[in-house]
C-alpha cells in the first residue's frame, strides 16, 4: 500500500481528520487507477471546494484542477469537450455537487457527457463547520439546524438517474472492494457516471449526532430511505446502460458541418 | 540567441499563415461584407483561432452564440450552450487549460453571474475572452436598449486584487479587429480579456473589411516546455493531458501550483499578476484628434464616441476649438497617456458616456488642471450630437 501511495501521491500524510472517509476514498481511487493501468497522463481530476474536493488536490500526482465551490462539473465539461481524450474524474461533496452545484450535476447527466463524478455524501458542509446540506437527513442536528433539520434530503442516485446518467451507483466507504470495482466500471463507462459515496464526517456531523466511527456503519445501514417509505437506503449499482455520449455527438456535428457524408446524429 | 529569434519568428509569423492556408476554405474570405457587430466579433474569434465557445442566450449578445453554433463546427471547433452563464464561464476556463482558445459572450446580467469564475481566471492566469454586449440596466432594465454601464463591473466586478484588460470597439470593423486583439492579449499576458461592446455596436449593420490573413498577427500562449522565455513575469502555461501533472487551484499557491497561504507567497503572486499589466506598454490604444490648438476636449468611447466626434467637427466649424479623444482600451486606464495629451490651453474636458457618469471619475482622477464636465445619457439612448454640442456651448459661453 505504501508503495502504491508513493506512486500516485505527491504529498503525504494527508490532512483529513481522524476517521474521515476522504482518506479511504483516496486509497480506493489510487487502487482503482492502478488496477486499470490506463495512461496516467490521460487523467484529469477536477474538484470544487470542500473537504472532499481536497482528495485530488494537492495529493494526487495527476493533472488536478481545483476549481470553485459547486462548479467542478462545469469546468470538467469544458476540459473534456476541448480534449475528448482526457479521462475526467470529478471529486465533489454533497454541498458542492448537490447544493450549490446541483444544476450543473443534472445538466451534465442529461447530456450524458463522459465524466466520472465521485460525490462524497457526508450529510453536511464539512469544511465550513457542519451546516445543514441538501442531503442532511430529516430531523438531524447540524450547526444550522440546532432544532433538527426541517427539510427532506435528496435521493441523489434517483435524481441523476432521472436526469439521464448512464452509470449510477451508491456505496459506503466501509465497502472498499465494491467501491474500487465500481470506480473502475465508472471510469471505463462511456457516458455520465455517478457514484454517491456515503462517508463519515466524525468531526462535524458525527459529533452533533452522537455517532462514533463504529456507529457510522450501522447508521448508514439503518438510515431510512429519503423517499420516506420506511425502506433502508439501497446500495449497489442502479443504472448501467448505453446511450449516445455528448462528445461523440459534438464530433458527429462537426462532421455534418464539414460536409462529410453519411453521418447522421441520432 | 539566433535560434530564439528564428523560433519566435516562426511562432508568430509562419505558423498562422500555414494554418490559414490549410483552413482557408472555412474562413470568411478577405473582402468587404455588410454584417452585424455581433457577427464581426464572432468571425474575429474564428480568425483569432477560437476553438470553443460556451454561452447562454441573452440580448444583445445572442447573435454571437447563434452564429458560432453554426461556424465553429465548420472550423473544427466546439459550440456549447450551457445551463447558465456560471457554467459557460467555467467551461471556457476548463477548455483553456485543455489547450483551447476559448470565449463566451453575454450582457450585464450574465456578466454578473460570471464574476466568481472570472476571479478564478485572474488568479490561475487563464487566457479566456469574455465579450460583454452592454444593455441598459440595472437588473433587466431596458433589455433591448444599449448602454455603457459595465465600465466599472468590467474592472472591479470580480472579487480580489487584479488588473484588467478591457477593450471598447466603436464600429463593426473594430468588433472584428478587437476580438482578435482580445485573444492575442489574453494569450500573450495569460489573463482573461474583456471585450466591452454595447448593444448598439452589436446590433448595428455596417461594413466589415476582412483583410488578408497574412496581415493579421495571431499570438499563441507561452507553453510549458517552450524553449524561449518571455518578459514581464509571464509564466509558461501547462496543458492538461501532456504529462505535466499540473496543480491548478484558485487557492493561494506557489508558482508550482502547490497550495501555500504564507503572506509573502500570496502577496508575491498578486503583485506579479498585477505587474504583468501595469508594466506593459503595448496594451493601451487611444485615438486623438485636433488636440494641437484645442481649448476644450471631448472624451468618449464605444458607440457614444460617434456623436461625440460629430459634435467636435460641428463645433470646430463654428470656430470653437475642440479636440477629441476616444478610449479604445478602457482598462488599464490610460493615466499617463491622457496627461500627456492635454495641452496647457485645454480648460474644459467633456466626458460623454451612456451611464450616470463612470469614466468621468477616472478622468477627474487623472486630469487636475481643467474643468471636467460629465455628459451623461441614460434611458438606453445614444446621445445626440445636438445634445453634446449644447452642453459644450453652454459651458464655454458661461466661461467667456
Ligand atoms: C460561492 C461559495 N460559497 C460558499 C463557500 C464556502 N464553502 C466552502 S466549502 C463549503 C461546503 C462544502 O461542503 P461539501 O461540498 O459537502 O464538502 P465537505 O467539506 O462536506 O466534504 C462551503 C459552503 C465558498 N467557498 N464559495
Ligand atoms: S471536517 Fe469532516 S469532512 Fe472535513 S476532514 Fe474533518 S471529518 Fe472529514
Ligand atoms: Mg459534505
Amino acid at each position: 500500500m505504501q508503495e502504491l501511495m508513493k506512486k500516485y501521491l505527491r504529498y503525504l500524510p494527508h490532512r483529513f481528520c481522524a476517521g474521515c472517509g476522504n482518506g479511504i476514498v483516496l486509497n480506493c481511487f489510487v487502487r482503482a487507477i492502478d488496477q486499470l493501468k490506463l495512461d496516467t497522463d490521460s487523467y484529469l481530476c477536477v474538484s470544487g471546494i470542500g473537504c472532499s474536493s481536497w482528495i485530488p488536490s494537492p495529493y494526487l500526482n495527476l493533472d488536478t484542477f481545483h476549481t470553485l465551490h459547486g462548479r467542478a462539473i462545469a469546468y470538467a465539461t469544458g476540459a473534456k469537450v476541448a480534449n475528448n481524450k482526457l479521462n475526467v474524474i470529478v471529486f465533489t461533496g454533497d454541498g458542492d455537487g448537490a447544493g450549490i452545484g446541483g444544476n450543473h450535476l443534472i445538466h451534465a447527466a442529461r447530456r450524458n457527457i463522459d465524466l466520472t463524478v465521485l460525490l462524497l455524501n457526508n450529510y453536511t458542509y464539512g469544511m465550513t463547520g457542519g451546516q445543514v446540506a441538501p442531503t442532511t437527513p430529516h430531523a438531524s442536528l447540524t450547526s444550522t439546524s440546532p432544532y433538527g433539520n426541517p427539510e427532506r434530503p435528496f435521493d441523489l442516485c434517483k435524481l441523476v438517474e432521472a436526469a439521464g446518467a448512464t452509470y449510477v451507483a451508491r456505496w459506503t466507504v466501509f465497502q472498499p472492494r465494491a467501491l474500487i470495482k465500481s470506480m473502475k466500471e465508472a471510469i471505463l463507462h462511456k457516458g455520465f457516471s455517478f457514484i454517491e459515496i456515503l462517508s463519515p464526517c466524525p468531526t462535524e456531523y458525527g459529533r452533533r449526532n452522537q455517532l462514533s466511527i463504529r456507529d457510522y456503519l450501522n447508521y448508514f445501514k439503518e438510515l431510512s430511505n429519503p423517499q420516506g417509505n420506511g425502506s433502508k437506503i439501497p446500495l449497489g449499482v442502479f443504472v448501467k446502460k448505453e446511450a449516445p455520449e455528448f462528445c461523440m455527438q459534438l464530433n458527429l456535428i462537426k462532421m455534418k458541418a464539414q460536409g462529410k457524408r453519411g453521418e447522421k446524429i441520432d | 540567441m539566433e535560434y530564439q529569434t528564428f523560433f519566435s519568428f516562426f511562432r508568430i509569423y509562419l505558423s498562422p499563415i500555414k494554418k490559414y492556408q490549410e483552413d482557408y476554405g472555412i474562413l470568411m474570405k478577405p473582402g468587404r461584407y455588410l454584417v452585424l457587430g455581433d457577427i464581426a466579433c464572432a468571425e474575429g474569434a474564428i480568425y483569432a483561432g477560437c476553438s470553443l465557445f460556451a454561452g447562454y442566450p441573452i440580448t444583445p449578445a445572442t447573435e454571437i452564440a447563434e452564429y458560432l453554433s453554426r461556424r465553429l463546427p465548420e472550423c473544427n471547433g466546439y459550440f456549447l450552450q450551457m445551463e447558465d452563464e456560471i457554467a459557460s464561464s467555467a467551461a471556457i476556463i476548463g477548455a483553456s487549460w485543455a489547450g483551447a482558445k476559448a470565449m463566451t459572450a453575454t450582457s450585464g446580467p450574465g456578466f454578473s453571474l460570471m464574476q466568481e469564475n472570472i476571479s478564478y481566471a485572474y488568479h490561475t492566469e487563464t487566457p479566456i475572452v469574455i465579450v460583454v454586449v452592454q444593455r441598459s440596466g440595472p437588473s433587466t432594465g431596458q433589455a433591448t436598449y444599449p448602454a455603457q454601464q459595465e465600465f466599472y463591473q468590467a474592472r472591479y466586478g470580480a472579487h480580489g486584487d487584479y488588473e484588467s484588460i478591457v477593450l471598447s470597439p466603436n464600429s463593426v470593423q473594430e468588433a472584428f479587429d478587437m476580438t482578435i486583439r482580445a485573444f492575442n492579449l489574453s494569450e500573450m499576458y495569460r489573463l482573461p480579456v474583456i471585450l466591452l461592446m454595447d448593444g448598439a455596436i452589436g446590433h448595428m449593420r455596417e461594413e466589415l473589411i476582412i483583410p488578408k490573413p497574412e496581415t493579421i498577427q495571431i499570438e499563441y500562449r507561452y507553453k510549458l516546455g517552450d524553449p524561449q522565455t518571455r518578459e514581464n513575469q509571464i509564466l509558461p502555461m501547462g496543458q492538461f493531458g501532456e504529462g505535466h501533472k499540473l496543480l491548478v487551484t484558485g487557492s493561494a499557491h506557489e508558482i508550482s501550483g502547490k497550495r501555500n497561504y504564507a503572506p509573502e507567497v500570496h502577496s508575491a503572486t498578486i503583485r506579479r499578476i498585477c505587474s504583468k499589466i501595469s508594466n506593459a506598454s503595448d496594451i493601451i490604444e487611444i485615438e486623438s484628434r485636433y488636440l494641437d490648438d484645442a481649448k476644450a476636449v471631448i472624451i468618449s468611447y464605444g458607440i457614444s464616441a460617434r456623436p461625440a466626434y460629430g459634435a467636435v467637427l460641428a463645433l470646430r466649424k463654428k470656430g470653437i476649438k475642440v479636440g477629441f479623444i476616444r478610449f479604445k482600451t478602457l482598462w488599464p486606464f490610460p493615466d499617463i497617456i491622457l496627461q500627456k495629451l492635454m495641452n496647457e490651453d485645454i480648460n474644459h474636458v467633456f466626458v460623454v458616456e451612456m451611464n450616470n457618469g463612470m469614466a468621468v471619475r477616472e478622468v477627474q482622477r487623472v486630469i487636475k488642471n481643467a474643468k471636467i464636465i460629465s455628459v451623461t445619457q441614460l434611458g438606453g439612448v445614444i446621445p445626440s450630437m445636438e445634445s453634446i454640442i449644447k452642453k459644450v456651448e453652454a459651458q464655454m459661453e458661461c466661461k467667456n
